[in-house]
């Protein structure tokens, strides 16, 4: 039966390691502790490892969304970052994607110091569009972020914005363009409730267009509204991956205990 | 329908085969050399912009702005002519020694500069790396553009000092041209072989200072290039008149001034500092798409 379908993304055995320097305990870092460490020639502690993500394996076909739900820390966000290429993943599993993965997030790092029309611009080349797409698009982007509601905000620096607007602009540049698999890292949840209908309208519309759609958020609504299947990640481990109602029934109880 | 992660991953073997019958590719599979020059090649206009913003997000919180640019090589000159030219008052043996100093200072300081942000390119931009899918070494190839500009600010500073100094304009002068070009390409490799290297083993930016400060000692930019074959002999001497930056600073010296030592002939020079630029230049290019798929992890 899954023969029929067009996988889009494949995960095998996919495990996700970060190594963090330099945060290490007290006292672990003095000197003779370290001389001690190059002495027994033991791993430096100052490198930690955090298995973020261990041994998960699904295929997603074209047409879906899938949610991915999980409590804080669980790995979801890791996870999508790996689909998006953006994260290597360790030897012995790998992720399989059709076309280049999409990550539409709201931690999208622009420059602080710069208007928000530079930004927008930086944004678009990053995101591999020509300078002819940029002039075209941006007008609609900034007029979508709705930043110039209360005059002319685009043309001032990004660190005078309020929290809610720079979201609402990393959102909107993110947005602008179309994509074969997209992933969407609680996107939903920017801005005030006006700004969040004109987003949802987008991120369905962005549906339309995308083969297959990830959703990584907390809200159970947004994933029961957009979502038919869900993937339930607990400790970088799946827990559940099935109909969204049998997951969330699941999830709830595993929450309120 | 739940199933475990132990149960799937029983099942690897054919999930790869499924991915690879229906022509999926690998996330995070590194790209053969020609396919990502020729997606950098793509990303010009990304590498341009953001070398823009970030000289005006550097400049743009003071009052005068680009002037700066301007400025802060009339200024790096101007302390070095207070200490050498008036205080020590040294001449070395050199006719000029104002305009030989300042050359020094200027070429060193632009290699120096490259060194210093390149090696930030990928730690300081993580979150970016880890939000948007861009060749990575549009980074440093940006911060080696951001120098470039302020090399050629530094330039316009150097030749009026040149000629104020009393040197003549000749056909010479065309030569600073090349040598610059060929600075460039070295600087960019330069730039791209640290940025991996400080991604990956993060001590070393402790010992970065260090190292510039030794190279500038060991590159004659405070004192006559002859004040090495006077001390030291054989090997040692070809060691150090091997340094790269040696080679440039003397090729600058040789474009703008009359009656300079050098410590070989110029087109001696000119092939050393071509066999530099090919071995910097490519080799840092390599080097720094061969971690390509690693930067994310930070």
């Amino acid at each position: 039966m899954a023969d029929q379908r067009q996988p889009t993304v494949i995960a095998d055995n996919a495990n996700i390691v970060y190594r963090i320097y330099g945060s290490v305990a007290p006292g672990a870092n003095s000197p003779l502790a370290s001389l001690k460490r190059i002495m027994t020639g033991k791993k430096s502690a100052a490198v930690r490892e955090v298995h973020a993500v261990k041994g998960v394996s699904f295929v997603a076909y074209k047409g879906e969304a899938i949610g991915l739900i999980g409590t804080n820390g669980s790995g979801k966000s890791t996870l999508l970052r790996a689909i998006a290429g953006l994260l290597p993943v360790e030897r012995g599993g790998g992720i399989y994607a059709a076309g280049q993965p999409s990550l539409l997030g709201v931690n999208a790092a622009l420059m602080n110091d710069l208007s928000g029309e530079r930004n927008v611009e930086l944004g678009c080349l990053a995101m591999g569009m020509s300078p002819a797409e940029v002039k075209e698009q941006a007008p609609g982007i900034i007029e979508f972020s709705g930043i110039n509601d209360r005059g002319d905000f685009s043309s001032l620096p990004m660190k005078t914005y309020s929290s809610g607007m720079a979201a609402r602009l990393r959102f909107s540049i993110a947005a602008a363009k179309k994509h074969d698999v997209l992933l969407i890292d609680e996107a939903l949840a920017t801005g005030d409730a006006k700004f969040r209908k004109r987003s949802e309208q987008r991120v369905r519309d962005l549906r339309k267009e995308a083969g297959t759609v990830f959703l990584v958020s907390h809200s159970e609504q947004s994933i029961r509204d957009t979502c038919e299947r869900t993937i339930w990640l607990e400790s970088g481990v799946i827990r559940a991956d099935g109909l969204t109602d049998d997951v969330l029934k699941e999830y709830e109880t595993y929450v309120n205990k | 329908m739940a199933q475990t992660a132990v149960a799937d991953s029983d099942t690897g073997p054919s999930l790869t085969e499924l991915a690879r019958s229906h022509g999926l590719t690998k996330a995070g599979r590194l790209p053969r050399l020609p396919e990502y020059t020729r997606h950098l090649w793509s990303y010009r206009h990304f590498i341009a912009a953001f070398a823009n913003a970030k000289v005006s997000a550097s400049l743009g919180s003071t009052k005068l702005g680009v002037v700066w640019q301007l400025l802060t090589p009339l200024i790096n000159a101007g302390v070095y002519y207070l200490i050498f030219g008036v205080l020590i008052n040294t001449k070395q043996d050199v006719d000029n020694f104002i305009a030989y100093l300042c050359a020094g200072v200027f070429i060193f300081g632009f290699t120096q500069s490259v060194v210093q942000a390149g090696s930030q390119s990928i730690t300081a931009n993580i979150a970016l790396i880890r939000a948007l899918h861009f060749p990575r070494a549009s980074l440093p190839i940006a911060v080696s553009l951001v120098e470039v500009r302020n090399m050629i600010a530094s330039m316009i500073v150097l030749v009026a000092i040149v000629l104020f100094t009393g040197e003549p304009i000749t056909f010479q002068w065309l030569l600073l041209i090349p040598a610059l070009v060929l600075q460039t390409i070295f600087n960019t490799g330069l730039a791209l072989f640290v940025a991996r290297l400080i991604s990956k083993i993060t001590d070393i930016r402790q010992l970065i200072p260090y190292i510039l400060r030794i190279w500038m000692y060991g590159s004659a930019v405070l004192y006559p290039v002859t004040f090495f074959a006077e001390r030291i002999h054989g090997w040692q001497l070809a060691l150090v008149e091997s340094n790269p930056m040696l080679i440039y600073i003397e090729l600058v010296r040789h474009a703008l001034m009359e009656n300079v030592e050098l410590a070989t002939s110029a087109p001696l020079l000119w092939l050393q500092a071509a066999i530099w630029t090919v071995l910097v230049g490519f080799g840092g290019y390599v080097y720094f798409w061969r971690g390509e798929k690693g930067y994310g992890r930070g």
